[in-house]
């Protein structure tokens, strides 16, 4: 009985000191004014994590908003409510879909490599020579990564809104038949810019701070083995979508809910 | 620090492109108007029932918008529905003082909005006036009820 009260109080103890040091983490890499040479290191991280993710993420957006309008008209024609395409699409994609699936899918592209760049980084002890030498690589190396991501993730998300309801356009205007007229009306009607785009692109902001604060840390703080590093990249993937989901359920029922 | 044109130039497209995403969710999805916001006049219309009427809802005329719903609140003199009606302010001082407001329903099942009909009275409204005549929304179950209670009579 004992020696598992003693193992619990281990997780626990274990648990608390990990998010201490990931969140010392986070607020030492991510605060300081960057210099120039910063600048140009976000640069390179901004066309890694941002513009390279830019082709999965349009995609998805773009096949996302086709379902959504074929699934959809299938089910309003029922009700005769078909004008409500355009409405039903972007409110979808805009509160709920691009946020969580750009999220889903920045962390499998984006988040993995940057935990196993950091990791190897670390296994080859070049995160220790920078420090002999006097550079610090929280800054060089941590901060450029954390702030590309903060910064990608959301124009990310804006692009699959975009793109998904252009795709919506596509299948019920041009495919289905319906009236171009009413798929606008009916979605310029119902969408509010603060209450839906506003909210959605908070919510992906929070996304996007937890999703590469997951990959960077889980990179960082990894045992130094090849076994290691693979470990850490399934657990960037997995935390990430998991904490994803779990605060898109938190923030809507803030948001929406009217829990406020 | 090796840097290439192409990627610097790609990821000034890929911010740019965002922003421009953004303006389109702004302008052409959730139809936000640049122009700065006209100058608007208010009416007041005290309805017995507003049905599914939300703020926020359009306002119009021969069916063109010209306004919307800002508040709805409960009158507790009359216990009835007060609607605050924000109009396009070129339309202050033309509205006769016998102008009818009735809450109309888009199709079937869609959105509630209220619609104003021109009278004959050459006296005008202005700003912060009432509407007397005015007609409730069209609520499904009171004519149900209706209908039944007829059937029964006859």
């Amino acid at each position: 009985m004992i020696p598992r009260v003693i193992a619990l109080g281990r997780h626990g103890c274990d648990l608390l000191e990990a998010l201490g040091r990931s969140g010392l983490f986070l607020a030492q890499s991510a605060l300081g004014w960057p210099s120039r040479e910063g600048l140009y290191l976000w640069l390179r991280q901004m066309h890694f994590v941002g513009v390279l993710s830019l082709a999965i993420v349009l995609v998805s957006g773009l096949f996302i908003g086709m379902v959504l309008a074929l699934q959809g008209y299938t089910i309003l024609i029922d009700f005769g409510a078909e004008q409500a395409l355009g409405q039903m699409v972007a409110l979808s994609l805009l509160r709920e879909l691009a946020p969580v699936v750009a999220a889903l899918l920045f962390a499998g592209r984006a988040g993995s490599a940057l935990t196993a760049e950091i990791g190897l980084m670390k296994a080859t002890e070049q995160l220790t020579s920078m420090e002999m030498i006097g550079v610090d690589p929280l800054r060089r190396v941590v901060a450029p990564r954390l702030w590309a991501g903060f910064v990608s993730l959301p124009l990310l998300t804006v692009g699959f809104s975009v793109v998904g309801i252009y795709g919506g356009f596509l299948v019920g205007v041009e495919w289905l038949g319906l009236f171009e007229g009413s798929y606008w009306s009916n979605m310029q009607a119902s969408v509010d810019f603060i209450a839906d785009v506003g909210n959605g692109m908070l919510k992906s902001l929070v996304f996007a701070l937890v999703v590469t604060w997951i990959a960077v840390f889980q990179g960082y703080d990894l045992i130094p083995t090849s076994e290691g590093i693979s470990r850490a990249t399934t657990r960037t993937v997995v935390y990430s979508s998991l904490a994803v989901l779990g605060l898109d359920f938190v923030l809507t029922a803030v948001m929406f809910g009217g829990l406020s | 620090m090796k840097r290439s044109k192409t990627m610097e130039l790609g990821v000034g497209l890929f911010m740019l492109a965002g922003i421009l995403g953004l303006v389109f969710l702004g302008l052409r999805v959730s139809g936000l108007s640049l122009s700065v916001p006209a100058d608007t006049f208010t009416l007041q219309a005290n309805f017995a029932n507003i049905g599914g009427l939300k703020p926020r809802a359009r306002v119009t005329m021969a069916g063109v918008n010209v306004g919307r719903v800002s508040a709805i609140e409960l009158d507790t003199d009359w216990y009835d529905a007060r609607v605050t009606l924000e109009l396009d302010g070129a339309l202050e001082g033309q509205l006769s003082r016998d102008t009818t407001a009735a809450i109309l329903t888009a199709g079937l099942l869609g959105e509630q909005y209220v619609g104003l009909s021109p009278g004959g009275d050459p006296e005008t409204l202005g700003d912060g006036d009432t509407l007397t005549d005015t007609q409730s929304a069209l609520v499904l179950e009171e004519l149900i009820q209706q209908f039944v209670s007829n059937m029964v009579r006859d």
